[in-house]
């Protein structure tokens, strides 16, 4: 019988390194294999020791369950304790992972969009190419974002320069950089003319 | 070099109600009923006809498979379920989620070519 499938682990970031070499006078005389460090053993040395979470939270954190954190956290102090007692490298590499993306939001098209690769910023939407996009963090509600949503335009009494309104900002507060007076919301019964 | 051959390779799968250029965005992504895989540098479309529209389970996952055996890039459909998130991330596709359902294939082609 074949065994159980495992299930995809998530990891939030990829180690900053790709594994260790020892050093002093007698490393590297014996040519001895290198330890094989999986990423979700580093994950979960990485959760459990320097994060400080239980393992119950960080087998939530890596979407398994909590005795499978414990026995890959196990194994992952195993194969530390190995490098270190028998002087051997030890590589990150392997493991049934994937990297977690972050999620983000086009304020043009109203899309929602993930960037599966860390490396690149995003800058662009994916979709209809406006450079209006924002982080999407899962703590703000639909609501939220729907108040803060704003399409209107601050526009300049005087010489009609417009530009996008930002939440939480106050039009009256905003300088119109060409003729430096105070702005107004376009189409509010106080803002003549435009 | 490399650089060039990214550029070259930038399909993306659309889910789709129908068949045709007219049809809306389907609002899931491994029940529907069509995917139409358009490649933004050559302008080439085909349409997919899903063969796991009426799964009872497992839609998501082998959807994702048919999708990916594509090369696909980016998918842009309503909705992606629990299951997809691990496998798209690990295939490094990305996803984009427009809930808008009266959106027609057309216009997010346009859309694309921004």
């Amino acid at each position: 019988m074949s065994p159980r499938i495992k299930v995809i682990r998530k990891v939030s970031n990829p180690p900053v390194i790709k594994g260790f070499k020892p050093y002093g006078p007698e490393s590297g005389k014996q040519k001895l294999e290198p330890v094989n460090l999986l990423y979700e053993e580093y994950e979960a040395i990485r959760l459990s020791d320097y994060d400080i979470l239980n393992h119950h939270q960080a087998s939530v954190m890596m979407g398994i369950s909590r005795p499978t954190f414990t026995r890959i956290y196990a194994s992952a102090l195993q194969k530390i304790a190995k490098a270190f007692v028998e002087g051997r490298q030890f590589s990150i590499e392997g493991g049934k992972v994937y990297f977690d993306s972050d999620w983000y939001h086009c304020k043009k098209c109203g899309c929602y969009f993930n960037n599966p690769e860390k490396e690149k910023p995003v800058n662009n939407c994916p979709l209809c190419g406006s450079q209006r996009v924002d982080k999407f963090d899962y703590e703000n509600t639909y609501e939220d974002i729907a108040d803060k949503a704003c399409y209107d335009m601050c526009i300049c009494p005087d010489c009609g320069f417009e530009q996008e309104h930002q939440y939480g900002q106050p039009c009256s507060k905003q300088i119109c950089p060409h003729c430096k007076s105070f702005m107004k919301r376009k189409g509010s019964p106080n803002c003549r003319n435009f | 070099m490399q650089k060039f051959l990214k550029i070259k390779n930038m399909k993306v799968a659309i889910t789709s109600t129908g068949n045709s250029l007219e049809s809306t965005i389907d609002q899931r992504f491994g029940r529907c009923a069509y995917f139409v895989v358009y490649d933004t540098e050559s302008k080439a479309m085909e349409f997919i006809p899903n063969p796991n529209k009426d799964a009872e389970e497992g839609a998501g996952p082998a959807s994702v498979q048919l999708v990916a055996s594509r090369n696909v890039k980016k998918i842009v459909s309503g909705e992606f379920g629990m299951k997809i998130k691990p496998l798209l991330d690990s295939l490094k596709i990305q996803m984009i989620v427009l809930k808008e359902p009266e959106k027609r294939i057309k216009d997010i082609i346009e859309m694309l070519n921004h």
